[in-house]
């Protein structure tokens, strides 16, 4: 819940171990990172729009975490929050992005030309292939914090970036609250629609706060462009598709993302982009693309063997069930993506995927056959 | 008690006193010039109009009260903690309600919501409350058990008794809106107050951060065990906040008396026995209550409580004697009447499954308690009959369920003999 400074004020007259929360037994960044002292440093502080440290950390005191799955345990209320609790962030931001420095510089490249190959993927082992990332709009604050208003003009300005769209962009904005049976219906057979948050790690957050007011999803006509506005970030954006021509994927993710950008900022209001975070999301986790590049593919054979985890480990990608993050696989059908996001350009990410799966479809079709794959067994990218 | 609490408590208590005898509104007046500058709103680049919440499809109290203009008057207040309309309302605009079921849609979260937000509460309370006007009433408090009568059930019919209420403590701010300090502080002063219990009463703290699984278990069985509230209507006004620091339960060694501390509200105390002896719960209830008080008085804490809405609780539904008396009965052949629901409507009681509300009733056992909270005492009307309309009503919360249990259990045995029930009269409407 964001309290605002009034609250915090009222806190500062309370001793820094009255008010300093039992972490004890968490495991999560936030959780490794705040000590007692820091807390006591920089409780005083506030953005602009008065977001504070236990704004901040809130989640991650709600939520203790998993012993084996470590979240982050906190999040962003506006762009300013990366600079004003630095002393925090930065740590945590390290920490969850293979030792990344606060002087380090994030390279950005959209440039679908540079991307090397990605149309000759194997349809009969690669299902379907999508492209997804998050955009933030300046001058606006967070989805944990931002106030009705805020929201609906994010909405606002949203709509009129979409819908004036073309070519095979061209689509439609379906908000949340509005929406009827039928036009519901479509979009869940698609698998398009959104729920309203239910995990604890967005909602003790505050991102759900008077849902669906401000909330929807715009997809062209084709079906293979989508943006979600107002859900975990302003804007969600995903390019999607049959079968493996991730390079057709990742182009078209490129171009539209590019003409919605020119439109945000003629309205004088641009993405929020650093050259130390790069695009600058909610969760610390999303910095830099916030890009996540995947396929659903077929792996049976490989997916069993001693190796496969330390075979995605190598090429720097992470498997998921096909129900996205913390579900199971199905019939041997994996979803695998970039495990990166900060440190390291679009292109390079997605490329990591092209050519990551295109060698695993080799191995599983060695594996069909009989054979073995040690020698097949890639370096660590 | 800790220094960094000291300075604000004097003020406060000053304040808590002077609320007991000059009213509410002279402790208004008072805070307000107390504490210029504090309560400062947030910035706020919209305008009301443009914050406003989207109601049309909300069916609860605060949707039905919270015009613009209201919403505009009040968008830029704050209780001297910082505690705004936006947060007060959170909870009624995430939950758009039932249509069926009227949910209350705010909370407070602090003694002087009550106050600044009066706009928006008094209508609420209004509506929740038989048309009780907390601007020109007065709220009877009696917890004088000796006055009940008849209390002591047919235990063939009755399988147990409860009451439960809450208090808060003065001086700190309320589950929706504390800090950990404050959540602490109350877990510090009620515990303290508690260990000195005795006799029948003396019991012992579990706090649920440090709870064994042994103890966790007894408390399982013994259905004394609360969890972390998963209700979203609890959710999102921001009670669940740190769970589960400063949250524990204590209870005599009886197993009688039984106190939550952090959950919902400061404190929710409850007394309850297997069997119908309604009476002795209620006299439990009355002498632990008091006690409790009493002790923590003289550490220099009280009550948060005043005349116009009695105890002051998170849940505007909740204000007044904050009370729930009820029993588990077994009524069959009741539970197939279709007059079932007019009687208890006219008994002034309402029924919920034996796992609290929103559960069914298992084999024709109900809880059956009082449904009214406010504008009544725990025991007898006696403050008069100006209190409503059209002539003298002798009601009392706990004879209320006393009477209404006794003439349901009658209904129920002439059922069983194949005679006829009567639909009692209705009651007078309670308030103007």
């Amino acid at each position: 819940m964001p309290f605002g400074n009034t609250h915090n004020n009222f806190k500062l007259n309370y001793k820094v171990e009255d008010e300093f929360p039992d972490l004890s037994k968490h495991n999560n960044h936030m959780a490794k990172v705040l000590t007692k002292e820091l807390y006591g440093k920089i409780r005083d502080r506030q953005t602009p729009s008065g977001y504070t440290l236990d704004d901040v950390i809130q989640t991650g005191v709600d939520n203790p975490g998993h012993p084996f799955i470590m979240t982050v345990g906190c999040v962003a209320g506006d762009e300013e929050s990366y600079e004003v609790f630095k002393d925090l962030l930065d740590p945590i931001i390290s920490d969850r992005h293979g030792g990344y420095k606060p002087t380090d510089k994030h390279v950005t490249d959209l440039n679908f030309e540079n991307l090397k190959g990605g149309d000759d993927l194997d349809p009969a082992y690669v299902l379907s292939s999508r492209v997804r990332t998050g955009r933030s709009i300046k001058g606006f604050t967070l989805p944990p914090h931002n106030s009705r208003g805020e929201r609906r003009g994010i909405e606002k300005l949203s709509v009129e970036a979409l819908t004036s769209l073309d070519g095979e962009f061209k689509g439609k904005y379906y908000p949340l609250k509005s929406m009827t049976d039928a036009e519901q219906d479509q979009l869940i057979n698609d698998h398009f629609l959104f729920d309203k948050p239910v995990s604890p790690l967005l909602t003790c957050a505050g991102m759900a706060r008077d849902w669906p007011d401000g909330r929807g999803i715009m997809h062209n006509d084709n079906k293979t462009f989508l943006v979600w506005v107002n859900e975990e970030d302003h804007l969600r954006v995903i390019s999607m598709q049959q079968g493996g021509n991730m390079r057709e994927v990742f182009k078209r993710f490129c171009v539209g993302l590019q003409k919605i950008e020119e439109i945000f900022k003629k309205h004088g209001h641009g993405f929020m982009w650093n050259e130390h975070l790069g695009y600058v999301l909610t969760c610390p986790s999303n910095l830099g693309t916030g890009l996540r590049g995947g396929v659903h593919v077929k792996l049976p054979k490989l997916s069993v063997h001693a190796k496969f985890d330390e075979v995605l480990s190598r090429l720097r990608l992470q498997k998921r069930g096909t129900g996205g993050v913390d579900t199971a696989s199905v019939g041997g059908v994996f979803d695998i993506s970039n495990a990166d996001r900060l440190g390291s350009s679009e292109v390079a990410q997605v490329q990591l995927v092209v050519d990551g799966v295109k060698l695993m479809v080799e191995m599983e079709k060695k594996l069909e056959k009989g054979e073995a794959i040690d020698s097949m067994i890639p370096a660590q990218k | 008690m800790a220094s960094s609490f000291s300075r604000i408590l004097t003020t406060r208590r000053k304040i808590g006193l002077l609320s007991a005898v000059g009213g509410s509104v002279t402790a208004g007046f008072l805070l307000h010039r107390e504490h210029v500058g504090a309560g400062a709103p947030v910035r706020r680049s919209y305008p009301a109009s443009a914050e406003y919440p989207d109601l049309r499809k909300h069916n609860n109290c605060m949707a039905s009260h919270l015009t613009p203009a209201i919403y505009a008057k009040l968008v830029d207040k704050a209780t001297p903690n910082g505690y705004t309309l936006d947060l007060a309302i959170q909870t009624g605009v995430d939950n758009p309600g039932h249509p069926f079921i009227k949910t209350v849609g705010m909370v407070a979260g602090d003694e002087e919501s009550y106050e600044v937000f009066a706009d928006l509460l008094d209508p609420v309370i209004k509506e929740r409350h038989n048309g009780y006007n907390p601007s020109t009433m007065k709220h009877p408090t009696d917890l004088d058990s000796s006055k009940i009568h008849s209390g002591n059930f047919d235990p063939r019919y009755v399988l147990s008794s409860r009451v439960r209420t809450g208090r808060s403590i003065r001086g700190l701010s309320l589950p929706p809106a504390c800090t950990r300090a404050e959540r602490r502080e109350v877990e510090r002063v009620v515990v303290d107050a508690l260990a000195g219990l005795k006799d029948d009463l003396a019991g012992k703290y579990y706090s649920l951060t440090v709870m064994t699984d042994a103890e966790q278990q007894q408390l399982i069985d013994d259905h004394f065990l609360f969890d972390k509230p998963v209700s979203p209507l609890l959710t999102c006004s921001g009670m669940a906040r740190d769970w589960p620091d400063a949250r524990g339960i204590w209870h005599n060694n009886e197993k009688t008396f039984l106190v939550w501390v952090n959950e919902e509200d400061h404190t929710r105390v409850i007394s309850m026995e297997k069997g119908g002896n309604m009476k002795r719960v209620f006299e439990r209830f009355c002498n632990g209550l008091k006690e409790v008080e009493r002790l923590i008085q003289e550490r220099g804490w009280e009550f948060m409580w005043n005349e116009k809405l009695g105890y002051i609780l998170t849940c505007p539904s909740n204000l007044g004697t904050g009370l729930r008396a009820g029993v588990h009965v077994k009524l069959p052949l009741m539970s197939r009447d279709p007059r079932l629901n007019k009687i208890l409507d006219n008994l002034r009681l309402q029924k919920r499954g034996t796992g609290g509300v929103d559960t069914a009733a298992v084999g024709g056992t109900y809880d059956i308690s009082n449904l009214d909270r406010l504008g009544l005492s725990e025991t007898c009307f006696h403050s008069g009959e100006e209190h409503f309309e059209g002539g003298v009503n002798k009601v009392q919360l706990v004879q209320t369920v006393i009477d209404g249990v006794n003439y349901l259990i009658e209904c129920e045995k002439r059922l069983e003999k194949g005679q006829d029930i009567k639909v009692p009269p209705p009651p007078h409407k309670l308030f103007k």
